[in-house]
């Protein structure tokens, strides 16, 4: 017997769910074997369990597959970094619970480095939340901010979870796609931009949020100061908040200069700014990230963070706050990591662009992050008899495990459902990784051609 | 600060947003005990009995599996692991459990590691309760379930566990303290979707009995109703008590999430690690808010805390097993407690389980010497 649920659903008034019990009341006694189940996910949670990494970190957990997948580095984080962790464990009290928005030593930190960034006074207590990974900070700010009748505008390509966080908070994404400027000859992120007009024409009244990624995965653009003013003049105007998700804010590469609009006139009371332990010190593993803004908006991510898991592991942000320490006492020094990470990436992306124009593969060169988008339509390999309905990109990245076992991502994961058809015939790869790695993936590439299908 | 002057609006270059900024999902669950005792705590007390957690060390084992695989030369421990749960940890939290169940778990399906229990207990209302949907909370309760409630747009519906004191005058026990059978039952609508058990219970310390816990079993299984299960001080039981699952009750597997904790577990309150417990068809939902919310939880704390468990597994009803000598400690502490607070004239409930015991001051603060 099928149990119905209704759902009134009326603005501004409670929501009331009736539920046919025919069932509860005609089979009183059985047991819960032979009971029918009436317990399905929320509402809030429909069509958000499909996920692109549960499928693609499984196929490529294949050691003898090189894996330029998913986001995460196989170096070594620096020494230091783990020697903090080990000293921070060493210390009882650092193993039981610590200020539930964020340790004192690692909010003062964060506070410090980002009064140094900004140029502008950060209250460690109340304009910082400390959270489980940036991914965190996304949930926490969107749990907060949003919610539904609200719109959020997302760039496309986004950073896959923007869309579901979205959605689950009941709110409707917009789209707004990067286009290629040299009319899809794009040879560097700074050919993918946004187009004015059409970013304005996506703003109204219920637009809540715009979500900003820079450096921005997949692509690597790092948005310019005029790109960010017009976004900032949208959200001036329309008086909408900024998600500023800058996880990859340290990696610009030469030539190029992280801004944060947040700093724009007029914007630092309406961003939150996020940032990532994962990303800025290689541990992705260690699942600590901030947000940082004004109190006002602060303050209520931190009423979602005291609902939701309350506190982040004491020791982990312990180290994380002396690794701090450490660089900010070295911020104008080359040797800091953050700037020496970036270095060292930069010669990982030539090589890895070098790699794949060399296989015939048409690299897109990020100016910032650890990700490259490569368009491989020039490959024209015809996967039109796999059955599936998949997008190409899909197709292609599944055949390259099989027959080249070389992982990627596919773009279109990336993608609202309008334009995925923009982006399938392109591919990510993370070059974040070691020597060895890219030495193996190398050999792949250079022997593409050499192979048949 | 001069004003744009590029449009009608002129809004002032610092102003906030004009309309209202805050979710709804907000409202009313913005205050928080911990956030005003802690402070309290920190700024004027000389002992600290508050907050729960141990001011003593974690055991060596667990902080030198911590040390151990930081030093163990594998970088990658520092990556991210498996979202759902790190593969050693998630392999033998099943082995675990399904001895203490005695039933067959699949460590990928039926088991998920969460950011501390209290996630675990957000990821259960966020995935299970809608708006509308009542959800039972026995009183007293560990306060976020009635902000999760809420905050997942459900309706707390109260249910006060009642005091019989005994009739010699003796002090209570948390066993004295009890269901009303019909009033629970009366709590019980078409719109209950959940019950929260917290057993052993925090603050009162109570370890539900098998009958206890066979009654709302049956008004589980009768209205066809889920259990949130959290039982994460299930080895903090005392005087030979025994520690019952519901989810073992018939009728009871299908419908219960079990959520457990290594802070409460092994002494490590500050990892933050946790883990839920149940059947894939109500986990699937739980892995769905997980994965749009946190998706993953730091890798090396869930390393050492499996090799915690390992050594529990082999060391399973013995002697040296921490799950023993946790407990016989922490029975003499309570004792020695129990007693001071008694010999002040505090009424103290001795209670039969978790590290939290709940004292009567009624008496004490009319009493002239305060």
């Amino acid at each position: 017997m099928f149990l119905a649920s209704r759902n009134f659903c009326c603005r501004g008034i409670r929501t009331c769910q009736l539920r046919t019990g025919l069932l509860s009341r005609s089979i009183k006694h059985s047991t819960s074997a032979t009971m029918p189940f009436r317990h399905k996910n929320t509402r809030r949670i429909e069509g958000l369990d499909s996920n692109v990494w549960v499928e693609f970190t499984k196929v490529a957990a294949d050691p003898s597959i090189v894996n330029l997948g998913q986001g995460l580095p196989d170096i070594s984080p620096p020494s230091y970094v783990k020697e903090e962790l080990a000293k921070a464990a060493a210390v009882d009290r650092l193993n039981q619970y610590t200020r539930g928005f964020g340790h004192p030593s690692l909010v003062k930190a964060l506070s410090q480095v980002y009064e140094k960034v900004c140029g502008r006074k950060i209250d460690p207590l109340t304009d910082i939340l400390v959270t489980v990974g940036a991914y965190g900070s996304l949930f926490s700010t969107i749990q907060a901010l949003i919610e539904e009748g609200d719109e959020v505008i997302i760039i496309e390509p986004f950073y896959d979870c923007y869309e579901p966080m979205v959605k689950m908070a009941g709110a409707k994404p917009v789209f707004i796609p990067l286009r290629c400027k040299n009319d899809g000859n794009a040879a560097s992120s700074a050919d993918w931009v946004l187009d004015p007009a059409e970013l304005a024409n996506k703003f109204n009244s219920k637009t809540k949020a715009i979500i900003l990624n820079t450096p921005h995965n997949p692509i690597g653009k790092v948005f310019t100061r005029e790109e960010l003013q017009v976004i900032a003049d949208l959200c001036i105007k329309h008086d909408t908040l900024c998600i500023s998700d800058e996880v990859y804010e340290w990696l610009v590469y030469k030539g190029n200069k992280h801004i944060k609009i947040a700093m724009l006139p007029g914007m630092w009371e309406r961003t939150v700014t996020i940032g990532s332990a994962g990303k800025t010190y290689s541990v992705t593993g260690w699942k600590l990230g901030w947000s940082i803004g004004p109190e006002y908006l602060i303050k209520h991510l931190q009423v979602v963070h005291q609902n939701t898991l309350y506190t982040c592991p004491t020791p982990l942000q312990e180290a994380l706050a002396q690794a701090f320490w450490t660089d900010f006492r070295r911020m104008d020094d080359p040797d800091c990591y953050f700037y020496s990470l970036s270095r060292e990436l930069e010669s990982k992306r030539d090589r890895m662009a070098q790699l794949l124009k060399e296989a015939g593969l048409k690299p897109v060169i990020p100016d910032g992050g650890y990700f490259m988008i490569v368009d491989v339509s020039t490959l024209n390999v015809d996967l039109s008899d796999t059955d599936e309905k998949q997008p190409y990109d899909y197709k292609f990245i599944k055949w390259m495990i099989a027959s080249k076992k070389l992982s990627a991502i596919p773009l279109s994961a990336f993608c609202g459902p309008e334009t995925k058809k923009q982006f399938e015939k392109y591919i990510r790869f993370c070059f974040i990784k070691k020597d060895s790695t890219l030495d193996a993936a190398e050999v792949i590439l250079k022997n593409w051609n050499k192979q048949t299908g | 600060p001069h004003l744009k002057a590029s449009n009608s609006l002129s809004h002032s270059l610092q102003a906030k947003m004009s309309r209202p900024v805050q979710a709804r999902r907000l409202e009313g669950i913005d205050k928080n005990i911990w956030v005003e005792f802690v402070k309290l705590a920190a700024t004027y007390s000389k002992v600290n009995l508050g907050q729960g957690f141990p001011d003593f060390p974690a055991p060596e084992f667990l902080t030198e599996a911590f040390s151990r695989a930081l030093g163990g030369g594998n970088h990658m421990l520092h990556q991210y692991t498996r979202a759902f749960g790190h593969p050693p940890l998630v392999k033998v939290l099943a082995q675990f459990f399904e001895k203490l169940l005695g039933r067959d778990l699949d460590p990928m399906t039926n088991v998920m590691v969460t950011v501390g229990a209290y996630q675990a207990l957000f990821c259960c209302f966020q995935a299970l309760v809608d708006e509308g949907d009542e959800v039972i909370i026995i009183e007293p309760f560990f306060d976020c379930y009635e902000p999760m409630v809420k905050m997942a747009g459900g309706t707390p519906v109260f249910v006060p566990l009642r005091p019989n004191p005994p009739k010699d005058g003796k002090l209570m026990s948390s066993a004295d303290w009890q269901l009303d059978p019909a009033e629970l039952a009366s709590k019980f609508s078409e719109r209950t979707k959940a019950i929260v058990l917290n057993s052993p219970n925090n603050p009162l310390g109570k370890v539900f009995s098998r009958e206890e816990l066979g009654l709302i079993a049956e008004l589980c299984v009768k209205h066809d109703v889920l259990c949130i299960s959290d039982e994460v001080y299930e080895w903090l039981v005392y005087d030979g008590k025994q520690h019952v699952r519901i989810a073992s009750l018939q009728g009871m597997w299908d419908r219960t999430v079990i959520i457990g904790s290594a802070g409460k577990t092994f002494s490590a309150t500050g990892w933050k690690v946790g883990w839920v417990v149940g059947p894939d068809r109500l986990l699937k939902h739980l892995r769905t808010v997980h994965q749009n919310s946190v998706y993953h939880c730091a890798t090396i704390a869930q390393e050492a805390v499996a090799q915690g468990f390992q050594r529990e597994l082999m060391l399973y009803g013995k002697p040296e097993s921490y799950f023993v000598q946790l407990p016989k400690e922490l029975q003499q502490k309570r004792d020695w407690l129990v007693q001071s607070l008694d010999g002040v004239g505090m009424k103290p409930i001795i209670p039969e389980g978790t590290y939290f015991l709940v004292a009567d001051i009624s008496q004490f603060s009319e009493s002239p010497a305060v």
